[in-house]
């Protein structure tokens, strides 16, 4: 379904990507993880079209996206930072994106789930940090799309908000639905991803599932996995 | 495109900002019209008002506009859409808010007006006109830095400083210029200095359908002869349209290109 082919990125002397490659297709959540810094957010808005790569295609459905937008109304993508229009109110936000978009939405059951509903009338600016993410969270996930995009979704989010998370995304895996996700939470990972794409100095260092991770770093948990990773970053066995 | 416009213009109509640069259109004119009891006077007061602000307002309230956007943009920039229409969209709907507020802020007065007086509206119609077209090339201007310029100090600098030497800095060099080779026959010289840059031939534009040529010695009487034909006219007009299509098919290449 999504298809990253050698991709090449730098942001003038900073080189982020250095020849990624990596292909996602047949349902189920990825996890791609890395270090601060390492192009997780940059591959991602490559994806969306917001970043254009200097070398290397992105294909989606089979078809390249460069100057295409169509496709990206098969993706519902949720950003890193929920930045919107200030003086909107949270309504005319979503009814923003509905007119853009079109199509029927479901929007009241996310409404409901995240428990927006009083704060529906007010405007964007006076929101705080977690509710701003929850409004982020409906926007991104109201339409029934087959790839779902997740830059850090936890950001901000209360215990219970980041439970109804949780499910909501399993939810969406049930349909056999593509999930790309972002986060820096351990615990998310382990409980969510079937899958995990480690970035590291621009490269694909490591693709596979958890149990394989552990196995790759010989330890017997995913943060110290992880770590292990970071500080053997010389070793040379890649494994995608 | 028509539902980024929409949206920007609604917002733009719904600030304080473009409320306000109405109500000082508005006060001027009915002030000056108050003051003079003479549209043609009211007309020439306006006139330096509109040739100096109206670029003023569309370059500040262009890159400070687009700067705050920033947020809806990025918005915009993931959903199903294409880039031009994010651009484009955005850049008309901020354009035509301020035209609106800039064309009934001078309008009402001189309607008002017009009810026991009789208003020439061809003059009154390009007073208006210039204004408008001016609003449109500035702010175009603005967009354009701003897009290029990530830094939003450097990028207000560097249209406030466009402003400067469009309506202050290239009327001083024309000066010098002219007073260094006045014993040169320099009409024509000067009438295509005019033409490249928009205040100076809008301001032109006006003052000869006020017949003021007068003033301007012969020079003036060439700039009559020119300006008062219909090729003249038609000139002036597209230097015009070209100050604006030229900046707004750049915002269009750039945006295409950049990384957000």
């Amino acid at each position: 379904m999504i298809q990253f082919q050698n991709i090449y990125k730098s942001f003038g002397k900073l080189e982020v990507l250095k020849g990624v490659s990596a292909g996602v297709d047949g349902g189920g959540i990825t996890a791609i993880l890395g270090p601060n810094g390492s192009g997780k957010t940059t591959l991602i808005k490559m994806l969306l079209g917001m970043v254009y790569p200097d070398k290397g295609e992105i294909m989606f459905n089979g078809k390249p996206i460069k100057k295409e937008w169509q496709y990206k109304n098969d993706i519902s993508y949720l950003p890193q930072i929920a930045r919107f229009p200030e003086n909107l109110t949270v309504t005319e936000l979503i009814n923003l994106i509905k007119d853009i978009r079109g199509g029927t939405p479901n929007e009241q059951r996310l409404i409901d789930l995240f428990d927006l509903d009083s704060h529906l009338g007010k405007k964007i600016k006076h929101l705080s940090g977690g509710t701003k993410q929850k409004v982020n969270i409906v926007l991104a996930m109201m339409y029934d799309n087959p790839v779902i995009v997740l830059d850090e979704p936890s950001t901000g989010l209360d215990p219970i908000a980041l439970v109804r998370l949780k499910d909501l995304v399993l939810e969406e895996r049930a349909k056999g639905k593509n999930i790309l996700i972002t986060t820096h939470i351990m615990s998310l990972v382990e409980d969510l991803s079937d899958e995990i794409l480690f970035l590291l100095e621009g490269k694909v260092y490591f693709r596979g599932t958890i149990p394989e991770l552990k196995d790759f770093a010989g330890e017997d948990n995913l943060e110290k996995s992880i770590a292990h990773l970071l500080e053997h970053k010389h070793a040379e066995n890649i494994k995608v | 495109m028509l539902k980024i416009l929409k949206y920007s213009f609604y917002d733009l109509l719904r600030s304080k900002w473009t409320l306000i640069y109405f109500l000082f259109f508005l006060l001027i004119t009915q002030g000056l019209l108050y003051i003079t009891g003479d549209e043609a006077k009211t007309i020439v007061g306006l006139l330096n008002v509109v040739v100096i602000l109206c670029p003023l307002i569309a370059t500040v309230f262009g890159t400070v506009n687009f700067y705050n956007s920033r947020e809806f943009t990025e918005l915009l920039l993931a959903q199903p859409l294409k880039r031009r229409d994010i651009f484009i969209g955005q850049y008309l709907g901020m354009t035509l808010s301020l035209s609106i507020g800039y064309f009934l802020g001078v309008l009402i007065p001189f309607v008002i007006h017009s009810i026991t007086y009789t208003v020439d509206y061809s003059v009154l119609s390009i007073l208006l006109f210039v204004g408008v077209f001016l609003t449109f090339i500035f702010s175009a201007l603005s967009f354009l830095i701003s897009l290029i310029t990530d830094n939003k100090i450097k990028g207000f600098g560097l249209s406030i400083l466009t402003w400067l030497l469009l309506a202050l800095v290239y009327d001083g060099m024309q000066l010098f210029l002219l007073s260094m080779l006045d014993n040169y026959p320099l009409e024509k010289i000067s009438l295509v200095m005019t033409f490249l840059n928009p205040i100076d031939l809008s301001r032109v534009m006006l003052m000869l359908k006020l017949d003021m040529s007068a003033l301007l010695g012969y020079t003036g009487a060439v700039f009559n002869k020119f300006f008062g034909s219909s090729f003249g006219y038609a000139i002036s007009l597209s230097a015009l349209l070209i100050w604006t299509v030229i900046p707004v098919y750049f915002i269009n290449r750039i945006s295409m290109k950049k990384d957000f």
